[in-house]
């Protein structure tokens, strides 16, 4: 392996210049105005953000190839590690945030909307909108919202699939726990295959994920116009989803690294960063499995 | 220390690359800043130009220059382009010139996202003025958004929330990259609570953003899928609320004015002391009041929300909350005015607008504090009184402190003096034209009269008119400086490397302009 050791003196690296914010700005201009053009219906509208995607991708192998070979190429001294660490860590706040947007609006109307729909406390004025409509959750609204004729709809019940897939991803935790301890004591071949056990666990929690979004949607009536609930259900998961499926992309990048050989037991920023975001990952599928599959 | 700042070149950086090339592909900070102090200013005068149309309309009663549904977008995209497209990126360029010099870093801990911010936010400005010419028109339920409103958008409505997002992500890196470089790289020597407030006020203002852009971006995403995708977020016959939208964008919404003014207080506190020549009174209660007003912006939200009907306990609550924010404010106006107090002051363009910031904003502050108190509030609620007090808090508030960072710090970037005696008259321009422009709002609101309304009753025709005078001296004012600006980016007075004879910090110590790179060695702290 010929990585060679930063030492923690050398100056910090600042790279002189790059073309890739500009491109990646463009890239992501592409694709944002591909997706308003899908979503309004255009013709072109899917073929400018399939490009969008592509464009995306290039900058993604672009950007992290550079600064895995800069990294390799031993420029990177602690002060620089200890930015990337930070960086990391503050990223992962803001996407904490962005859950706790969607958190809140379930609470919200769990707690307060859909009584008040229903008649009670001092805002139950809003009852009077509909005064047969009885609160309660899981619910599609007074207007019963939702593909059923009847307006009915069933509710994905927390231990079945749900339950399965919590102990995959808790599994998926400790095996890369597992994987990090390896990576620091040098045991290589544990590394490789406890991180692979990783992303094969992280992969089976989206096949289900997939397969139990087909089963909502077309045979318990359960959809994203299912009402609030429908809603709700549809926006927590999916973007959770969304985590595992990119959480999971970067575990196999990492697995890629460490079959090359990348990473020393002292350092090894982007596992460890990988790590945590897929703990992140963990920690928000244990707040919807018990609030919003099992409450 | 400046021989050593001089020679930097050594460690083989790279000379500023040629032409376009450069401000497409640097990473330096001094670049970055450039190019978002330059975009900022850019935007500001198109957000002005909407904002004089607007006025012209309002010039008397009944309709006569643009139809009500244009006047709506045109107020949003004003609004939009003004908070996101001026205001907040001209703090950030501000940091990015500043922050480093300031801490005594060579550039920011993270150059490469750096510039990935600003052309991030230059593409999401793109996108978000499209809209205006895209079929349907803009959005035109105000900045806030609010739905059922908001939800009437033509096929512009993802183009909008798309660029929202790409501006939150590009708040974000910014944030984070602030965050890193401050608590990352600062000289040997430099602890935390002898760094300039600045740089504190820069660092809160970081961690607010980061808290609350995504929420932002969640707000709008429900927006986006109540539309496209048929969910009943907002809408009561699938059990949703349109309250929960504003209780989700009022927990960003209110953080983030304290985005906007928190770099304002920075800047203050940085020009106050030089010009009165004496350190700045209370360094650390201006730090913890920094931090306690941040800190309250986050239980304050719904202060905005006293008429749509909330328990009586919450209302309640959130008038003592945003009460309680008076007092780190308080604090601060203090603190300022005891640093002037036997100062020996001089009256140079950044004194000048630092002080008007003092005044107005402590203004601005005050008719703040009156809407809190919820009974009084369902008078004040939208009306032109809040769109008097928001402006008093963000134009003579966040855009003078802006002007007076400008002013204070040019001769730095451009290795030259302005003339101060063309800064005075911009200054007294701009303060008498505002108060001209924005203080009869208040008896505007005070009277009755709605805002978001292209026509109004004949009683409030007077200080409508009054306003509308006021507003258009107040823009054309701003093309003195524009010329001032430009005049000096060109040549003038060779300016020293302190430029003023009170200032001190690490950025006075480096030669006016500075080299391209500054500070590849940590300078030493005297």
């Amino acid at each position: 392996m010929s990585h060679a050791e930063p030492s923690p003196g050398s100056a910090y690296y600042f790279p002189h210049g790059s073309r890739l914010p500009f491109y990646g700005s463009a890239s992501l201009f592409v694709l944002m105005a591909g997706a308003a053009a899908t979503l309004n219906g255009a013709a072109a509208g899917g073929w400018i953000l399939g490009l969008g995607g592509v464009l995306l991708a290039g900058l993604f192998f672009a950007w992290f190839g550079q600064v895995i070979r800069e990294n390799q190429a031993g420029l990177y001294n602690d002060q620089v590690d200890r930015s990337f660490r930070m960086g990391m860590m503050w990223f992962i706040f803001s996407e904490v945030m962005f859950f706790a947007a969607f958190f809140g609006a379930l609470f919200y109307t769990r707690q307060f909307a859909v009584p008040w729909l229903g008649g009670e406390g001092s805002k139950g004025l809003a009852g009077l909108l509909w005064p047969e409509f009885e609160a309660g959750w899981p619910t599609n609204g007074p207007a019963a919202l939702g593909p059923r004729a009847d307006g009915s709809f069933d509710v994905m019940k927390a231990f079945g699939l749900p339950a399965v897939n919590t102990m995959l991803l808790l599994s998926s935790g400790l095996t890369v726990t597992i994987a990090h301890h390896a990576l620091k004591s040098g045991q290589r071949a544990l590394l490789k295959l406890f991180l692979a056990l990783t992303f094969l666990l992280g992969f089976s929690f989206l096949s289900i994920q997939v397969y139990e979004y087909g089963h909502a949607w077309h045979e318990l009536g359960l959809q994203t116009g299912t009402g609030i609930y429908g809603s709700t259900f549809f926006l927590l998961t999916g973007f959770h989803g969304l985590h595992v499926l990119i959480g999971a992309i970067m575990l196999v990048v990492i697995w890629l690294r460490c079959l090359k050989g990348h990473f020393t037991p002292r350092q090894h920023f982007a596992f460890e960063a990988v790590a945590w975001y897929w703990h992140f990952v963990d920690v928000v599928w244990l707040g919807l499995f018990v609030f919003v599959y099992w409450l | 220390m400046v021989e050593a700042a001089v020679a930097m070149d050594h460690a083989g950086h790279a000379a500023p690359a040629r032409g376009l090339t450069r401000w497409l592909t640097s990473t330096n900070h001094k670049d970055i800043g450039t190019l978002y102090l330059v975009f900022a200013l850019v935007m500001f005068l198109v957000g002005g130009a909407m904002a004089l149309l607007i006025r012209a309309e309002l010039h008397a009663p009944g309709l006569q220059l643009v139809n009500p549904g244009f006047y709506n977008q045109i107020l949003t995209v004003h609004a939009l382009l003004m908070v996101f497209g001026a205001v907040m990126p001209a703090t950030v360029g501000l940091a990015n010139w500043m922050i480093p010099l300031q801490i005594g870093a060579a550039d920011m801990a993270l150059p490469r996202l750096n510039l990935f911010s600003f052309w991030l936010l230059f593409f999401a400005s793109v996108l978000l003025t499209s809209t205006l010419f895209l079929p349907g028109g803009a959005p035109a339920a105000g900045w806030t958004l609010y739905p059922p409103l908001v939800l009437q958008s033509g096929s512009a409505f993802p183009v909008a929330i798309f660029s929202i997002h790409l501006m939150g992500a590009s708040s974000i890196m910014g944030a984070i990259n602030v965050i890193v470089t401050v608590l990352n790289m600062r000289t040997p020597g430099m602890t935390l609570l002898k760094m300039p407030l600045f740089c504190w006020a820069w660092l809160i203002t970081a961690y607010l953003l980061i808290a609350v852009m995504p929420v932002f971006a969640g707000s709008v995403t429900m927006l986006l899928t109540d539309y496209f995708l048929a969910t009943s977020f907002f809408n009561p016959a699938g059990g949703g609320d349109p309250v929960l939208y504003q209780h989700v964008f009022w927990f960003f919404g209110h953080p983030e004015v304290y985005i906007m003014i928190l770099p304002a207080f920075g800047i203050v506190s940085e020009i106050i002391p030089t010009f009165a020549r004496k350190p700045i009174f209370g360094y650390d209660s201006m730090v913890y009041a920094i931090a306690s007003i941040a800190f309250l912006s986050f239980i304050v939200w719904a202060h905005h929300m006293f008429t749509v009907g909330m328990p009586v306990a919450g209302q309640l609550f959130f008038m003592m909350a945003t009460m309680l924010i008076a007092v780190p404010t308080g604090v601060k106006v203090f603190n300022w005015t005891a640093t002037l107090w036997r100062g020996s002051i001089s009256f140079e363009p950044p004194m000048l607008f630092a002080l008007a910031f003092l005044f107005l904003f402590t203004l601005g502050g005050l008719s703040g504090l009156m809407m809190a108190i919820a009974p009084v509030d369902l008078q004040y609620h939208d009306s032109y009184f809040i769109v008097a007090h928001f402006h008093y808090v963000l134009v003579p508030g966040a855009v003078f402190a802006i002007i007076a960072g400008v002013y204070y710090w040019l001769p730095k970037w451009t290795g030259h003096q302005y003339s101060v005696r063309l800064g005075q008259w911009h200054f007294w321009l701009t303060a008498i034209s505002v108060n001209v422009m924005f203080f009869p709002q208040h008896f505007l609101g005070l009277a009755g009269m709605p805002r978001r309304i292209p026509d109004y009753a004949t009683p409030f025709a007077d200080w409508n008119a009054v306003s509308t005078i006021g507003s258009f001296v107040f823009g054309f004012a701003q093309l003195l400086f524009v010329w001032l600006v430009w005049r000096c980016a060109r040549g003038g007075e060779r300016a020293t490397a302190q430029v003023w004879d009170g200032a001190h910090g690490l950025e006075w110590t480096v030669p006016s302009p500075p080299p391209y790179h500054t500070f590849a060695t940590p300078p030493e702290l005297r």
